[in-house]
């Protein structure tokens, strides 16, 4: 099977992450969130050279190591074994860190609780219920010089997670750059949300009716298949 | 003056430092880079009341998490604490006080305070619940947050190499917070896989310098399953 190409029984995780990695260019320094955005890693193409960032301490992080040769030292931001690509450096987390808030962070890419119309993200803390913290999440959402969203379209019970204003604690405000569901992609612009794609088999109606926040629509809205 | 060139000691001697209420910073993230001997011996002299000041609370049975699951930590100063559910539980329970601060904050104050400073100046979290109770400040018409600098009593760091100086090389991504914490305790005790003589490390390849270590303890190695293996 070829990088890129679609899956066979492809679930929904996988079509985010498949549309997320068109997003990547050739040159890039990434930071890739748990979850979804680790996946990303498996759909970007071999002509694509790029870097990823690890928030522990690592540039240049390769792919997962063959069972039985992981270095339970080396590992990402998530902490699960990775190796390293060529190139790759280690060092200590103010300098994770200053590659961060220095702006060198081409892309990153994490999942929220709440994305808004403006691209306010939080995706840290639900009062009372669940209290992660915000780890490495602030400075990523705030300095990254391309935020993308890679969420679910709803929560666990139905409700949209991309909104008019969020409700929970923010993680960074005026941060997302675009946003891509299981449902849609969409690009925050100043005046506002604009609805760019639809994941086929949903329609432009469908979008719109599960989304709370205003979708703004201008020319064509592709499908991605 | 204890000799310098020779800050090898027991595992009982380091023991000597661990008290009940002290604040304790500890290097590692996710349990990569906590020193396990020395948590070990935490745990088993029964020091109690700390406070703890780590990237975050590992997981419930692996390095500093454990710590939290058995109860040893009053407050912590973290990121995060989402991979130990103790953590959290007690935090509900109001039996741990967490002071959350964003990564890379975290490890500037502990940086300022292993490097004598009075403070840093970040617009990192501004517009969020992270300013509270921070002093702002306006230079150049830019507003900043001060963050104040992070020191503790003892300060515990894992090196895969020291020689008997205390000059330290780290293993891998288990660097992490380890050289920022190596500057900041009061009394610095390193866990090293294996302790050299002096000469014997590059001088290039030393990331910490030995003047900021106090003591050197041989390690036992990990005494936990990582959360993968399982």
């Amino acid at each position: 099977m070829g990088v890129g190409e679609v899956r066979e029984n492809e679930g929904y995780r996988e079509r985010i992450a498949r549309r997320a990695a068109q997003e990547v260019e050739d040159g890039m320094i990434i930071n890739l969130g748990i979850g979804i955005p680790t996946l990303v890693a498996d759909f970007i193409p071999a002509n694509k050279r790029v870097m990823f960032h690890a928030e522990n301490g690592i540039l240049g992080t390769g792919p997962s190591p063959v069972k039985g040769e992981e270095n339970p030292m080396l590992c990402n931001a998530g902490g699960f074994p990775v190796t390293l690509a060529q190139g790759a450096s280690f060092f200590d987390s103010a300098v994770a860190f200053a590659i961060i808030r220095r702006g060198l962070l081409d892309m990153t890419i994490l999942g929220v609780l709440e994305v808004s119309q403006s691209g306010d993200i939080a995706n840290w803390i639900v009062p009372g219920k669940r209290v992660p913290g915000m780890g490495g999440a602030m400075e990523l959402a705030q300095k990254a010089k391309k935020v993308l969203v890679v969420t679910t379209h709803l929560d666990k019970n139905g409700r949209s997670k991309i909104v008019r204003e969020c409700s929970l604690p923010l993680t960074a405000r005026n941060a997302a750059n675009l946003i891509i569901t299981d449902m849609a992609v969409m690009e925050v612009m100043p005046d506002g949300l604009y609805l760019r794609e639809v994941m086929y088999p949903y329609s432009v109606a469908d979008v719109i009716g599960a989304t709370e926040a205003v979708l703004k629509i201008e020319g064509d809205v592709e499908v991605f298949r | 003056m204890t000799n310098r060139f020779e800050k090898v000691i027991s595992l009982e001697e380091a023991t000597e430092f661990f008290r009940d209420g002290m604040t304790l910073l500890a290097g590692g993230f996710g349990g990569v880079g906590n020193p396990p001997t020395l948590v070990q011996a935490i745990l088993d002299k029964g020091v109690k009341d700390i406070t703890l000041i780590s990237n975050d609370t590992a997981f419930p049975w692996i390095g500093i998490g454990k710590l939290i699951t058995e109860k040893r930590v009053k407050k912590v100063i973290a990121s995060h604490i989402g991979s130990n559910p103790n953590a959290g539980a007690q935090m509900t329970a109001g039996e741990l006080e967490v002071e959350f601060c964003p990564q890379g904050i975290l490890a500037e104050r502990v940086r300022a305070g292993g490097v004598g400073l009075g403070g840093i100046l970040s617009d990192v979290g501004i517009g969020t619940i992270a300013e509270k109770g921070k002093q702002k400040l306006t230079l150049d018409g830019k507003e900043y947050l001060l963050e104040t600098p992070l020191t503790a009593e003892v300060a515990i760091v894992h090196a895969k190499k020291a020689d008997r100086f205390g000059n330290l090389v780290y293993d891998t991504s288990a660097r992490n917070f380890n050289p920022l914490v190596a500057m900041a305790g009061d009394i610095t005790i390193v866990e090293a896989d294996e302790i050299v003589e002096v000469g014997e490390l590059p001088p290039e390849e030393i990331v910490t310098p030995g003047v900021f270590v106090n003591f050197i303890v041989q390690s036992k190695g990990v005494n936990w399953q990582w959360a993968w293996e399982k």
